[in-house]
């Protein structure tokens, strides 16, 4: 393992809790859908939901890497258990840390960051996707706050969230420039959670829309400055890539473990399947180097777009194919709704698509490489 | 080398299209979610002679060829796999090899209730620790008087919960190997047989898919299909007609993945211009054609091999099986991708496509399987 003893510890750790904690109610939430609220508490009981954050503002004063490790080991018992810890730690936490005003920051940090209360974060839109800039929910500054008006779409946790981070436009025509981000806490008149989506996997995750209509906020919960909140969103989202590369090596490792526990008792089915089996480890490995780096590099301050990009596409890419080689290695009773090897294969779809799909990736790699990065 | 559908292919595919998109398509996500068998979708096949494609008229089938048959199964995929693949097991798995081994009696007594749907077809091979290798199969027929005797489970049966009429591979002789398995006509009504719970899996959902229990079931002599020690060779002969049509299920699910993929793409709109005017996704959507295009004349050509009467083309049908089913792995997943996270989302078939298309893989022997019966081809 690349980790020194103190992350090998730290992940020894995780792997018991999840084991022991989350693993057995899996099945229960996920057949039923019901996003586990009950557990939350016990992630946050250990630092799980603000491991990057210091420990004057709630968090558990841990790195990166650190963070990274949770992501991993908690997907690799449950995707959608991980997904929520990704979405609350560097979508619906990070810019309320890092760009809230001083008295909302004092106010909401530490509740963030302990895990006592949930954070979301709220970009798509039904008609802005990979197009963040296309951002189509307006607002308007008014003598005493902002006004928000829009929908938004595939937003995670948001129903279970007390705060969202949510991205609008002064002006259309200003593209990128005509953005700011908010922060709209529950409760806030004009702010209602919309229907709950459908979806191929992830089931435990909450993912709803969000309908903002004449909602009024406070001018403090600007986030940054505005016309800045494109940058603020595309900070958050590269340091969110780091754990969806994480949540990626989760799920592919634990579709290696369906498999390994099925190899058991079929020695020789497993002999005829030595190749595949051969590149799941070898691509998980390749994946989880790439994670680490990553989240080592942003530990040590150095810019990292070109590896974040790198470690949420592998990581991903690496997920949905080892899941689908677990399923082709186990064959037809890995294709049963209770099997783990079929949850596996629908949760890990989306990792190619949220926080920037794999073209957009792509596009970041191809860029900074360009630029000799 | 003649490339082009004759006039009786062409009818087939133009007619089979146009009622698969009309009358299968608009409940394919329906029944997906319900898992109700597709019983409306299946009479009216009946009627258009698509459950008995390769069954000669005189027993009520329609008399097509292989190749039609593929078509057939493609078209109906193309609009919901789930039927397609019902269809595929009544035409490929049960009447073929009842035409082909089965006594005149039995084609008689048979044929015409899979024809009609009176009494559909499923073929249970599979057992809970005998997938791929059907030699290792523990179901057991012992003789008794009259009658065969039938113990066992069989496992991942499609059409089971509904089917009237199944072949069960079972071993006559387990000290003999392959040369000790026979193939049996059993009846749903037969004593001793019974059918399990519905499997609820990822994919192809709607297809009464449970397991064959048989406790002491009683078969008739007349019921043995072909000769006893010969049920391996019948399966394994049953087994390179079926997985051309599973390539055919392949292409019809891949293809509808391209075409949704195309629509969403000219429709969805990003950085101000529609998303099929961005070079990944052409790239995908170039990728995606060609794969299909491959694996379409794969398929049609193993059948064409069949047809022309060929004695082996086993390397050829598993040719056609692995490509065309890893193919549309690749191409649905793709389809989700061009989707974004509405891919992701029920509201769009792509979805089930992803779901269903996975199922291609395994079933019929996994692509392991088709290398080894391909390697051995080329071996020999």
């Amino acid at each position: 393992m690349p980790l020194d003893k103190k992350h090998e510890d730290f992940r020894h750790e995780v792997r018991e809790f999840a084991l022991k904690e989350l693993a057995p109610h899996v099945d229960r939430f996920e057949a039923s859908g019901e996003f586990p609220l009950e557990l939350i508490p016990r992630l946050a009981a250990r630092g799980y939901l603000g491991v990057p954050y210091p420990r004057d503002v709630g968090g558990a004063g841990r790195d990166y890497v650190s963070y990274a490790v949770v992501a991993e080991e908690v997907s690799r018992v449950w995707g959608a258990m991980g997904l929520t810890v990704c979405a609350h730690v560097s979508l619906g936490t990070f810019p309320v840390y890092r760009f809230a005003t001083e008295s909302v920051r004092r106010r909401l940090v530490p509740r963030l960051a302990s895990g006592e209360m949930l954070g979301a974060f709220g970009l798509t839109e039904p008609n802005a996707g990979s197009d963040a800039a296309g951002t189509e929910t307006t607002v308007r500054k008014t003598a005493d706050g902002y006004v928000l008006n829009g929908t938004k779409r595939f937003i995670t946790s948001a129903e279970y969230a007390q705060t969202v981070v949510v991205a609008a436009t002064h002006d259309r025509a200003l593209g990128p420039k005509g953005i700011s981000c908010f922060l709209v806490e529950k409760g806030t008149p004009g702010y209602t959670i919309g229907a709950r989506e459908h979806k191929l996997g992830l089931l435990a995750s909450n993912t709803v829309e969000l309908i903002f209509e004449d909602c009024r906020i406070p001018l403090e919960n600007l986030l940054g400055e505005e016309y800045k909140g494109f940058a603020i969103f595309m900070e958050t989202l590269d340091g969110g890539r780091i754990s969806i590369g994480a949540h990626g090596v989760g799920l592919a490792q634990g579709a290696l473990d369906a498999v390994l526990n099925w190899a058991k008792n079929h020695p020789t089915r497993s002999q005829l399947f030595s190749k595949a089996l051969a590149d799941m480890a070898m691509r998980i490995y390749a994946a989880r180097l790439m994670v680490y780096d990553a989240a080592r590099l942003k530990d040590a301050g150095i810019r990292n777009d070109r590896e974040c990009a790198c470690a949420k596409l592998y990581g991903s890419e690496t997920a949905t194919w080892a899941a689908g080689e677990a399923i082709r290695i186990i064959g037809d009773r890995a294709l049963v709704s209770s099997h783990p090897a079929e949850r596996v294969f629908r949760d890990t779809k989306l990792s190619e698509i949220g926080e920037g799909t794999s073209e957009i990736m792509r596009l970041i790699i191809a860029k900074e490489v360009l630029k000799g990065n | 080398m003649d490339f082009a559908l004759n006039e009786n292919q062409k009818m087939v595919q133009e007619m089979v299209r146009r009622f698969a998109k009309e009358q299968i398509e608009p409940k394919a996500a329906e029944i997906d979610a319900s898992r109700e068998f597709p019983w409306e979708s299946i009479r009216k096949m009946a009627e258009l002679g698509l459950l008995g494609m390769v069954v000669p008229e005189q027993y009520g089938g329609a008399g097509f060829d292989f190749v039609s048959l593929a078509i057939a199964v493609e078209e109906i995929s193309h609009a919901c796999a789930s039927t397609g693949v019902i269809t595929a097991v009544n035409n490929s798995l049960v009447a073929y090899p009842i035409c082909a081994f089965g006594t005149e009696e039995q084609r008689t007594k048979y044929l015409p209730g899979l024809c009609t749907g009176k009494a559909l077809g499923a073929f249970a091979l599979t057992e809970p620790n005998a997938g791929s290798d059907p030699a290792g199969l523990e179901t057991t027929a012992r003789l008794d008087g009259d009658n065969y005797v039938l113990n066992g489970t069989k496992r991942f049966i499609t059409t089971a919960e509904e089917a009237g009429v199944f072949i069960i591979i079972a071993a006559t002789d387990k000290a003999a190997g392959h040369k000790g398995i026979s193939a049996f006509i059993v009846e749903k009504g037969f004593p001793g047989f019974a059918v399990g719970k519905h499997e609820d899996l990822m994919g192809m959902r709607a297809t009464g898919n449970t397991e064959v229990i048989l406790e002491d079931c009683r078969v008739p002599l007349p019921n043995l299909l072909g000769k006893v020690g010969q049920g391996f060779k019948i399966a394994m002969n049953v087994l390179d007609c079926s997985r051309i049509d599973i390539g055919a299920q392949a292409v019809g699910i891949a293809q509808a993945a391209l075409d949704k993929s195309i629509q969403y793409s000219k429709e969805r709109k990003q950085f101000g211009k529609p998303i099929c005017q961005f070079e990944m996704i052409q790239d995908k959507l170039a990728v995606m054609a060609t794969n299909i295009a491959a694996a379409r004349l794969l398929v049609y050509r193993a059948a064409w091999l069949k047809d022309s009467g060929a004695e082996r083309f086993s390397m050829e049908s598993s040719i056609a099986k692995y490509f065309a089913a890893s193919m549309a792995v690749d191409v649905t997943r793709e389809a989700v991708q061009v989707h974004g996270g509405y891919g992701y989302s029920k509201d769009y078939a792509v979805e089930r496509y992803y779901r269903d298309a996975k199922c291609l893989e395994i079933y019929e022997g996994a692509a392991e399987i088709q290398k080894l019966v391909i390697a051995r081809s080329l071996l020999q």
